[in-house]
């Protein structure tokens, strides 16, 4: 009897492993599968937000406008029909905001039923009006020409260096200044990160005695406990104003605060795990050497650290990884202006930072919501990349063994 | 049956609460105000029980269509097509303007510039205007900073200042008021906008003309409530006509004298 219910119970146990097992690794893949069905639904929709369309009057020439031109057109940057290869005369825009200045409120109907006829009049008599308005009030003997804008496009996408995701009638959506804006924080995050991290993990492997190691091992991961917003704070309040001193820049929100803040952050995985990889060194490697009469410094530069190459270099990307997907501390200091980034000294816009303050008010469904579900799938193909590199490297540090 | 009994009371009482239960959803401006009214709501009338949460504008008003919230707390107007959307899904909604909060717009104490025309505004956030020497100031960048696209704010700022023109891309944005004053205060030559309700002595405020530059007025609560500075915005609410049993007494109570003696505690501009 007792035998049997031992029995169970392993099974039972065993039952549990394998479902918790398999129930983590269908959340993630749900997850991906949510991030890449959001994500992509943005390249089969138009730039034009809720459902918009851009109606002129029939006799204009101009059949076709691109979302950077309905832009300029908006910030009356273009105002001349033109402009656009139309006849020379003034656009006059209207929305739907707009309404109350044409009809009252009577006219329209307490439920807009007549809204659509109104829309229709106002299109055919009024020659170089641009109107945009939903394209449910769009009416069936349509007196006015519907113009054609490019659905969203993935080489617009990355290769666009406009973001406007919230410009009406048409958003600007180009990604290029936030990837190149997130890679050059964390390239240059790891590039302060890594000599002071290896120096730190050498030392605490090689160098330092038992209770310095004692002390130091706990602050180190302290380091990474500290909440990211409190990271973000410190920046923001102390390295923001050194930097905006020590260049005498107009402005000290710049790339290189986001690089220190997120070098500092990166710190303990790259100091844990190179330390791990440094103490994998086998005692009869480092006791030969020793043998032979180098000494401690022969040591660990000529048989410790070629040892342990792999493990550093493995260190170094999941740090890159940590950098890349941090976004709490980066939006506090890097002053999140989307341009192209050209030097350190300037702000830049991350993408982690975009996701995170603009999801909020984003509509659901919306052109703007499917975007920032892009930048995931874009943040999550890097990352990706970035852990299929880290197990390339980890693999090879086995084959050597 | 002693069971039963205690069984029975927990039901009456659960739906009791569940009836004076009210959420206000929405604006992270009006927020503070919200919370500190429901407060002393709760405190006078024992037994109710308001919860408020932030998000922002958008979030309250699409919480409004999915039936999610009681009261959607607004810091701008509903828009056309937030209108349609509501009308589309069958649900009638009142209005109701609650307080008013007036922009400030600050530049660095050490700046010369004092007052600026709207035009001027419009042309340093749309980046026509690169330096203080076009305005009067001395040669120095201008730094322009402004609050994260989901703010009501920034779009406020966007429709009253800016023409509905866009921002420049070059524009820092921040992801709180707190961190464009603390920006402000350690930039030379910055530019931002802030609620009245958050100035403080660390920058100087500019003051406005809306016509031209005849006259230019500063920020302040009676130049707001007296209409004579321009950048005023109202804070609404709005709820389910459906609901408005339920609401009126905390609407009302905002609206009496002692809700309004909150508002202007919490530095927002009461009605009178």
């Amino acid at each position: 009897m007792k035998r049997k219910f031992k029995q169970f119970t392993e099974k039972l146990i065993e039952g549990l492993l394998l479902i918790s097992g398999s129930l983590t690794s269908i959340t993630v893949l749900l997850i991906v599968i949510f991030l890449f069905k959001e994500g992509l639904g943005l390249f089969t929709t138009s730039p034009m937000e809720n459902k918009n369309v851009i109606v002129v009057n029939k006799l204009n020439p101009v059949e076709h406008l691109t979302a950077g031109q309905i832009k300029k057109i908006f910030d009356q940057e273009i105002t001349n029909w033109k402009d656009l290869g139309g006849k020379n005369d003034t656009i006059l825009l209207f929305t739907i905001n707009d309404l109350s200045n044409y009809f009252s409120e009577e006219e329209i109907g307490e439920n807009f039923e007549y809204l659509p006829e109104k829309l229709n009049s106002i299109v055919d008599s009024i020659p170089n009006l641009l109107a945009v308005y939903t394209d449910k009030y769009l009416v069936k003997e349509l007196k006015g020409k519907i113009v054609k804008v490019d659905k969203n496009n993935i080489p617009d996408f990355i290769l666009g260096r406009e973001w406007f995701p919230t410009a009406e009638p048409a958003v600007q959506l180009g990604v290029l200044p936030l990837i190149l804006g997130t890679l050059l924080v964390s390239i240059f995050a790891i590039l302060f990160a890594l000599p002071i991290g290896i120096a730190t993990s050498i030392y605490m492997a090689e160098v330092a005695n038992e209770r310095v190691r004692k002390i130091l091992k706990p602050i180190i991961e302290l380091l990474a406990g500290i909440p990211s917003v409190v990271y973000g704070f410190f920046g923001l309040i102390v390295i923001v104003p050194l930097i905006h001193d020590t260049f005498n820049l107009p402005v000290g929100e710049t790339a290189l605060a986001g690089s220190i803040v997120l070098a500092i952050m990166a710190l303990p995985t790259i100091i844990t795990v190179s330390e791990d990889a440094i103490r994998n060194t086998p005692r009869s490697m480092k006791e030969a050497s020793l043998a032979l009469g180098a000494n401690r410094w022969q040591t660990i530069h000529r048989v410790v650290l070629p040892y342990s190459m792999s493990g550093i270099t493995a260190a170094a990307i999941l740090g890159i990884g940590r950098a890349i997907g941090e976004t709490m501390a980066v939006l506090m200091v890097t002053g999140n202006a989307a341009v192209m980034p050209h030097s350190l000294l300037q702000p830049v816009r991350t993408i982690p930072a975009t996701i995170a303050a603009e999801l909020g008010e984003a509509p659901q469904g919306g052109v703007h919501y499917q975007a920032l579900f892009a930048l995931g799938c874009i943040l999550f193909i890097l990352t990706l990349l970035i852990n299929i590199w880290v197990e390339y490297v980890s693999s090879k540090q086995k084959f050597k063994k | 049956m002693k069971k039963l009994i205690v069984f029975a009371v927990a039901i009456c009482f659960s739906t009791v609460m569940s009836a004076q239960k009210i959420v206000i959803k929405g604006s992270d401006t009006v927020l503070p105000l919200s919370q500190k009214e429901a407060e002393t709501y709760m405190k006078k009338n024992a037994g109710k029980s308001v919860t408020v949460v932030g998000g922002g504008s958008g979030v309250g008003i699409s919480a409004l269509l999915d039936n999610s919230t009681d009261i959607a707390m607004s810091s701008r107007k509903i828009k056309m097509d937030e209108r349609m959307k509501l009308q589309d899904a069958g649900r009638a909604f009142k209005e109701v303007i609650i307080a008013n909060d007036a922009l400030s717009v600050i530049v660095n104490p050490t700046n010369k510039v004092g007052k600026l025309t709207r035009e001027q505004l419009e042309g340093i956030f749309t980046g026509k205007i690169k330096n203080w020497k076009e305005v009067g100031g001395d040669d120095m960048q201008i730094i322009v900073y402004s609050r994260e696209t989901s703010s009501g704010t920034y779009e406020f700022f966007k429709e009253h200042v800016m023409n509905r023109k866009n921002y420049a891309s070059s524009v820092l944005n921040m992801p709180a008021t707190g961190a464009i004053i603390q920006s402000v205060s350690q930039t030379k030559g910055a530019i931002g906008y802030v609620g009245l309700a958050y100035m403080n002595k660390e920058v100087k405020d500019i003051a406005v003309s809306y016509d031209k530059g005849k006259t230019y007025v500063n920020a302040s609560v009676e130049a707001a409530r007296n209409k004579t500075y321009p950048i005023v915005r109202p804070l609404y609410y709005y709820y389910p006509t459906s609901k408005e049993a339920s609401v009126k007494t905390f609407i009302d109570y905002v609206l009496s004298p002692e809700g309004q003696e909150i508002v202007n505690k919490v530095g927002y501009i009461s009605l009178k």
